[in-house]
């Protein structure tokens, strides 16, 4: 079955890019993750570049963005994405390698890894979603998660006396000078998303010419870990999220 | 690099080793400095700028070297890694990964004495770990059991044939000693084994094939049964690949079983013993997965008894026992924590069991 409306002699306006399967997606009503994919491939078909990415999928929710993207894809265990990417970009310089993961994977498990793969200066695309909770274990804790949210391993809220502050990774790996290119974006609106697809295509092209590493945060929703609908939960992330992970660029070439 | 006629040098075990992966045809090492194996590392990063192509990085971390050989063996390189005890028990976790994706690629074992961080004296200490899994699941490494300088360059051309043979990594367990002694070795030449095709690799979609995809995670559970029968046929038809030497078996009453260095140990023991008059053999398995069941159990049925030594409390023996299943006595010495039995010690384990079955 193809996902592919009919058009009836009509002219053909939008198109779901190749590099995408036609498998439907797990993700829930209002998740960010299908649409950061979606942009993801369209930018490895506008570049024509498909024969050259290699992807890499972490632990959470996006654990099977191997079924979407139509790219060759490697698993990686919980937090060890970027150093599977290393190895990947390692033996095939000339590929276009990236990792996608999310704040547990990335902030908390793979911290060691974030760190020492960007300060290498992988020449890697890291993509880094930020909900602020471990989505695909039921709506946790995350590294990420700001003081006062409550979620099932803080039931009355993030304590910073217990479970101490929000890392804002972000912020951390813009300092290291492996950092060719780090940004924060984010998916709730149409603008959004035209910004953030912009940024990969940037991310896309400075790897294509190995400037280092890429590090491109896209601070996400969670409506089923919220416990929100869509709808409240984008309202919510603009509130609550944005001002502990203001969106913009904090380190570009130049 | 290319000798018209190897001729053989003075080395050490663990710069042995080193020069043959090379040879051998790496393309990446990924490691982390561990006593009594860094030499292996030391040498690779001096070797590399020579070597056109030749990735080798220190890695921040045994997770994250691990976790650079899946990459890089998904992305069809032929890779290796090597560390010491500790630092293999932080790689269980990307091994099983690398069992269950079925990637090829060699990891050392320069085991120490243990448990813990234990000392940096050979041992060994890790053959449970080496040849039951390791990591969680039903998985088992491919494990050579290295005994001389010799063959801790032989092995990794051995290694690598079988792990991309069977898409399986495999392991070197060799220990401190035989990573740290020097002896003659004769390195085999130079590109001596070619690169296997690898159409499963993360190359990057060509526009013939679909995707391809290197995973462990098959979350319904019919299928995640199937890749476990998978594995399972994979390693009966590992049986094929036993190896082990016998010594001095025809005429024994009684066989020592012993790997690696215990292996050379038992050797000395034999000679004293037999000087003594005393007939005794050993069997010495080099692939201690798969294990020389077969062989070991036909011997079982012919001889007094069999006396197995080991560098740790008794771990081999278990299996020499299964293979045995009941024909023959099995007896057990050893030392631990990185000390090594003497021959002497040896010998007066065997006098004693023999002389122990003329009066009984």
């Amino acid at each position: 079955m193809e996902n592919v409306a009919p058009t009836n002699g009509m002219e053909l306006v939008y198109k779901k890019p190749e590099t995408l399967t036609e498998t439907p997606m797990h993700y829930c009503p209002g998740c960010g993750h299908g649409v950061v994919h979606k942009i993801m491939m369209e930018v490895v078909e506008e570049l024509g570049v498909w024969e050259k990415t290699v992807g890499v999928a972490p632990v959470g929710c996006s654990v099977f963005a191997y079924n979407y993207m139509n790219i060759d894809m490697q698993e990686a265990a919980h937090g060890r994405a970027s150093a599977v990417a290393t190895g990947i970009k390692r033996v095939l310089p000339d590929r276009i390698v990236f990792s996608y993961q999310g704040d547990g994977d990335l902030a908390a498990i793979g911290t060691g890894e974030t760190i020492h793969t960007v300060n290498r200066g992988e020449n890697i695309i890291i993509i880094f979603i930020n909900n602020g909770i471990y989505g695909m274990t039921g709506g946790q804790m995350a590294p990420t998660t700001i003081l006062g949210m409550v979620t099932s391993t803080t039931p009355y809220g993030r304590e910073q006396r217990v479970m101490g502050y929000p890392l804002n990774i972000t912020a951390l790996v813009a300092q290291l000078p492996g950092a060719y290119y780090v940004t924060r974006q984010a998916v709730h609106t149409a603008a959004a998303v035209r910004k953030a697809k912009k940024a990969i295509r940037n991310a896309f092209e400075y790897q294509a010419h190995n400037k280092g590493a890429c590090f491109i945060e896209i601070v996400s929703n969670c409506p089923s870990g919220w416990k929100m609908t869509p709808v409240e939960a984008n309202e919510w992330m603009e509130k609550n999220m944005f001002p502990h992970y203001p969106l913009g660029d904090l380190k570009v070439p130049g | 690099m290319n000798e018209a006629k190897p001729k053989p040098t003075l080395m050490k075990g663990n710069e042995a080793l080193a020069e043959a992966a090379l040879r051998a045809g790496i393309q990446a090492y990924f490691g982390y400095p561990i006593t009594p194996q860094s030499e292996i590392l030391e040498y690779l990063a001096a070797e590399a700028p020579n070597r056109k192509g030749v990735v080798v990085l220190q890695a921040e971390s045994e997770l994250a070297a691990i976790n650079m050989i899946y990459g890089a063996s998904g992305a069809g390189a032929r890779v290796m890694t090597t560390s010491s005890s500790p630092g293999i028990s932080l790689m269980q976790e990307g091994l099983s990964y690398i069992a269950s994706a079925q990637l090829p690629c060699l990891v050392v074992n320069v085991n120490r004495g243990g448990p813990g961080l234990g000392t940096i004296q050979p041992a060994q200490g890790d053959y449970f770990q080496a040849t039951k899994g390791g990591g969680h699941g039903d998985y088992h490494l491919i494990v050579l059991a290295p005994a001389s300088v010799q063959e801790m360059a032989d092995l990794v051309f051995d290694a690598f044939r079988l792990a991309e043979k069977y898409r399986n990594p495999a392991m070197i367990l060799a220990d401190g000693a035989l990573g740290q002694m020097m002896e003659k070795v004769t390195l085999p030449p130079d590109g001596s084994l070619p690169p296997t095709p690898k159409p499963w690799a993360t190359t990057g979609k060509s526009k013939d094939r679909q995707h391809n995809i290197i995973t462990s995670l098959y979350i319904e559970p019919e299928r995640m049964e199937k890749i476990n029968l998978q594995l399972q046929e994979k390693y009966r038809k590992l049986q094929a690949e036993v190896r082990y030497e016998e010594f001095m078996t025809g005429d024994a009453e009684l066989v020592l079983v012993a790997y690696g260095l215990a292996a050379r140990i038992c050797q000395k023991a034999m000679e004293l013993s037999r000087e003594k008059g005393l007939n005794v053999g050993l069997l010495r398995p080099i692939t201690l997965y798969p294990f020389p069941t077969k062989p070991i159990g036909q011997l079982s049925a012919r001889v007094q008894s069999m006396l197995v030594v080991e560098m740790n409390a008794g771990q081999m023996v278990e299996d020499v026992r299964l293979a045995v299943n009941g024909k023959c006595p099995v007896e057990f010495t050893g030392r631990m924590g990185g000390m090594i039995p003497s021959p002497e010690e040896v010998l007066e384990k065997i006098e004693m069991m023999m002389g122990k079955e003329i009066h009984a």
